[in-house]
C-alpha cells in the first residue's frame, strides 16, 4: 500500500527526516513511536503533503504510484488521510456539511458524480454511530469549542466518512480519556480492512492496546532505528527509550 | 458651480418653500451656515485621511429630482427581507413610496419625517429629540439643513415591536445623477425593543451620492438591534452617519455588512449617558476593484459600568482600500467600563489596503479597555486541514474567508437576515461548495 524508500525532509534549511524506509501492505497496521522531536509528525505531514516540508530525497509510492508531487488534496482524492494532532476549527462550517464538501470534492476529482443525499444521509448516521456522535455534534461549526475528545472523535468520523486507503493517525491519543481512547480505537478498529492499511503514531502504547498494531517502528533522530512486532511497544512503555539510543551508538 | 455652491443656493430656493417659523427651522440654518463655512471634509481633517472625497463630488449631481418615480414591487422584491413579514418605510429617489411601504401607527409609529415634522401630535417628540445626537460636523450639517424626509420611529415605553422594520432607499437612475439626503428619527421608549433593518439600494449604474444621518435614542432597558446592509452598485457613495444615545441598562447593537458601493463611509457614534449600557458595534467587509469602505467608529463612555464591544472584520481585493478608524473615548466619571475593539483584516491582493487606527481616550484611572488589530494573509495551518481532506486550494481558500467573515454573524437575530447575509457572503467570496450555508 505504502512505499517509502530512503526518505529526507527539512523544513527551513533543517534536516528532519534523514532517509526513512517503511512498508506498510495492504490490511496493516504499522505503529511509529519515538521520543518527542524524532520526526514523527514531520513524516505524517510529508506524506500527507504539507508545503511546509520539503521533501529533499527519496521515494514515496502509494499504491505503487509516486504522490510525492502531488497536492495535498491530490494526495487525498487518492486515498491519503492524515488524522490531525491539533484539528483547526471552521466556524461557520458545519460537521455535516464540512464531511460532504470533502467527500463531494474527492468524488469529482475521480470523476464521479455527487453522493446522493439520501445515500450520503444514511453513510453519516450509520458512521456517527459508530463513534457515538450524536446529531446535535454534527451540525455544529467544525471543531468550534470541541473539547479535545470531540476533536479526536470527529477526526476519526471523517476518516470514516472518506474511506482512506491509507489512514495516518497522528498522535490520536493525546487528549483522550479512557472512554473516548475506547470508542476512537473501536472506530478505526472497525474500519479496517483488506483493502486499506493505517499507520499510528503515537508516543505512549496505550493506544496500541486497542489497536494492535502488525508492526512497530522506532523513530529516533530522523530515522528508523529499531522496528519490531507488538511486544516491542510493551517494552518502549516499560523502559524507554534509553536502551535503544544505546543500541544505536554500539552498533 | 462647485457641489457646495449648487448645495448652497439650492437651499435658498428650498428655504423660500419652508415655514420659516417652523420649530426646527433654526437648526436648519444653523446648519447650512455650518457647512457654508467649513464645505466638504478634505483630507487635511484628520478624520478624513484616508478617505478623499473630491472626485466624488465632482458629478453634477441633481438635489431635487424634478419628477417622483414608481417601483413595481416585482421588480425590487430581492432587496427587502421578503420571506418575513416586516414593516417597511421605502424611499425612491428620496421620496416617500406608499406604494411599497407598510407602515403603522398601532401602538407604535412607523412612518416618515415628513409627517412627523409637519404635524402638532408629533411636535414634543420633534422637540425633545431631533438634532439632539446629530453631531455639527460639515457633512452631518449638510443633512441638517436639508432634512425633510426620511424615516420616523417611535416605540413607546414596554412595547416589543414584533416585525422588523425595514427602511430602504431606492434611486432609480432617471437623473443623470443624484444626492439623497435621508434623515431617520428614531425614539425607542423604556424597556421596548426593536430591529430595524437598513438598505440603500440604486437600480442603475448612474453616479449616487447618498448623505444618511439617522438618530437613535434608546431610552432606561430599551433593546435596539439595527443592521446595515450596503451592497450598492459600484457607482453609489454612501456617507452614513449614525448617532446612537444610551439610558442606563440599555442595549444597541448595530452590524453593518459592507459588500458593495464604489465608496462608503460610515460614521458610527454611540454616546453612553446612563449607567450599565451596553454597547454592540460589529462589520464585516468584503470589497475587491476600486472599492473603498471607510468605518469610522466612536464609543463615548459617559457613565460608569458600562460596555462596549466592537468586531470589525475586513477582507480586500484588487486595489480596494478599507479604513478602520475606531474611537474610544471614557470620561473620567465613566469607571469600571468594559471597552473591547477588534478589528481583523485580511488582504488577498498586493494592492488592496487597510488603513487601521485604533485612538483610545481615557480619562478614568478604573478600566478595562482592550484593542486588537490584525492585518494578515489566511493561516497556512488551517489551509492545509482542508486541502488534506480533498478540499482543492481555492476553494479552500474561499472556506476559510467564509469562516473567517461569518464570525461576526453569530450575534445577528433575524434567521432571515442570516441566512441572507451568509448567502451574500458566500457570492462575494466565491464559495460554491454545493451546499446550503
Amino acid at each position: 500500500m505504502l512505499q517509502i524508500e530512503n526518505l529526507h525532509a527539512s523544513v527551513e534549511d533543517k534536516d528532519i527526516l534523514k532517509g526513512i524506509d517503511l512498508q506498510i501492505g495492504a490490511g496493516e497496521v504499522h505503529a511509529i513511536m519515538g521520543p518527542n522531536g524524532s520526526g514523527k509528525s514531520t513524516l505524517a505531514s510529508v506524506i500527507a503533503g504539507n508545503e511546509d516540508y520539503e521533501m529533499t530525497e527519496g521515494n514515496l509510492l502509494l499504491e505503487g504510484e509516486d504522490i510525492s508531487e502531488l497536492d495535498p488534496e491530490e494526495r487525498a482524492h487518492h486515498g491519503v488521510f492524515l488524522s490531525f494532532q491539533y484539528p483547526v476549527e471552521i466556524p461557520g462550517v458545519s460537521v455535516t456539511n464540512f464531511v460532504k464538501t470533502a467527500i463531494n470534492e474527492t468524488r469529482k476529482a475521480q470523476g464521479m458524480e455527487e453522493m446522493p443525499a439520501a445515500e450520503m444521509l444514511k453513510k453519516i448516521r450509520e458512521k456517527a454511530a459508530l463513534l457515538e456522535i450524536d446529531r446535535k455534534f454534527l451540525s455544529r461549526s467544525l471543531n468550534e469549542g470541541f473539547s479535545g475528545g470531540e476533536k479526536k472523535r470527529n477526526e476519526i468520523f471523517q476518516m470514516a466518512m472518506l474511506e482512506p486507503k491509507l489512514a495516518i493517525l497522528d498522535e490520536t491519543d493525546s487528549g483522550l480519556d479512557i472512554d473516548a481512547l475506547r470508542i476512537v480505537a473501536n472506530g478505526v478498529n472497525k474500519l479496517r480492512s483488506e483493502n486499506n492499511a493505517v499507520l499510528v503514531i503515537t508516543h505512549y502504547q496505550r493506544l496500541l492496546d486497542y489497536i494492535v498494531p502488525d508492526k512497530v517502528h522506532v523513530l529516533m533522530d530522523g530515522k528508523i532505528v529499531k522496528s519490531g512486532d507488538k511486544d516491542l511497544a510493551l517494552k518502549l512503555e516499560e523502559k524507554g527509550y534509553d536502551w535503544i539510543k544505546e543500541e544505536v551508538k554500539t552498533a | 458651480m462647485s457641489l457646495k455652491d449648487k448645495l448652497i443656493s439650492s437651499y435658498m430656493a428650498y428655504e423660500d418653500s419652508l415655514d420659516q417659523e417652523h420649530l426646527i427651522h433654526d437648526i436648519r440654518s444653523a446648519a447650512i451656515k455650518n457647512f457654508e463655512n467649513t464645505g466638504f471634509p478634505t483630507r487635511k481633517h484628520e478624520a478624513w485621511k484616508y478617505t478623499p472625497l473630491d472626485k466624488m463630488l465632482k458629478a453634477d449631481y441633481t438635489v431635487f429630482p424634478k419628477k417622483s418615480n414608481t417601483l413595481e414591487y416585482k421588480n425590487v422584491k430581492q432587496y427587502f427581507l421578503h420571506d418575513v413579514d416586516t414593516y417597511k418605510v421605502v424611499f425612491v429617489d428620496g421620496v416617500y413610496s406608499s406604494f411599497l411601504s407598510e407602515t403603522t401607527h398601532e401602538g407604535i409609529d412607523v412612518c416618515l419625517l415628513s409627517s412627523a415634522l409637519s404635524k402638532d401630535k408629533y411636535r414634543p417628540v420633534i422637540e425633545a429629540y431631533f438634532n439632539k445626537a446629530a453631531e455639527t460636523d460639515s457633512i452631518t450639517s449638510l443633512n441638517t439643513a436639508f432634512a425633510k424626509e426620511g424615516a420616523y420611529i417611535f416605540i413607546p415605553a414596554h412595547k416589543e415591536v414584533e416585525k422588523p422594520i425595514e427602511i430602504i432607499n431606492f434611486a432609480t437612475g432617471s437623473e443623470a445623477a443624484l444626492m439623497i439626503q435621508p434623515r431617520n428619527l428614531i425614539v425607542v421608549g423604556e424597556n421596548a425593543h426593536v430591529q430595524i433593518i437598513e438598505r440603500h439600494q440604486s437600480l442603475a449604474e448612474h453616479p449616487i451620492l447618498t448623505n444618511s444621518v439617522t438618530e437613535i435614542f434608546a431610552e432606561k432597558r430599551a433593546y435596539i438591534d439595527y443592521y446595515k446592509v450596503q451592497n450598492d452598485v459600484e457607482t453609489a457613495s454612501l456617507i452614513d452617519s449614525t448617532y446612537i444615545k444610551q439610558e442606563r441598562d440599555s442595549n444597541c447593537r448595530v452590524h453593518t455588512f459592507s459588500f458593495g458601493g464604489k465608496l462608503i463611509r460610515n460614521n458610527l457614534n454611540f454616546y453612553q449617558q446612563g449607567q450599565h449600557c451596553d454597547s454592540t458595534l460589529k462589520g464585516v467587509t468584503i470589497i475587491e476593484k476600486k472599492q473603498h469602505v471607510d468605518h469610522s467608529t466612536l464609543v463615548h463612555h459617559q457613565s460608569p459600568n458600562c460596555e462596549s464591544h466592537q468586531d470589525y472584520k475586513g477582507i480586500y481585493d484588487d486595489s480596494a482600500v478599507g479604513v478602520f478608524n475606531g474611537k474610544v473615548m471614557v470620561d473620567k466619571i465613566a469607571q469600571k467600563i468594559d471597552a473591547f475593539q477588534q478589528n481583523n483584516n485580511i488582504l488577498i491582493s498586493d494592492k488592496a489596503t487597510i488603513n487601521a487606527k485604533p485612538q483610545l481616550e481615557i480619562f478614568a484611572d478604573d478600566v478595562k479597555c482592550s484593542h486588537g488589530c490584525t492585518i494578515g494573509q489566511l493561516d497556512e495551518d488551517a489551509l492545509f486541514y482542508l486541502r488534506s481532506r480533498g478540499i482543492g486550494k481555492k476553494e479552500a481558500n474561499a472556506l476559510l474567508m467564509y469562516a473567517f467573515a461569518n464570525n461576526v454573524l453569530e450575534s445577528v437575530k433575524i434567521p432571515e437576515l442570516k441566512n441572507r447575509i451568509n448567502g451574500l457572503i458566500a457570492d462575494k467570496i466565491g464559495v460554491q461548495l454545493g451546499f446550503d450555508l
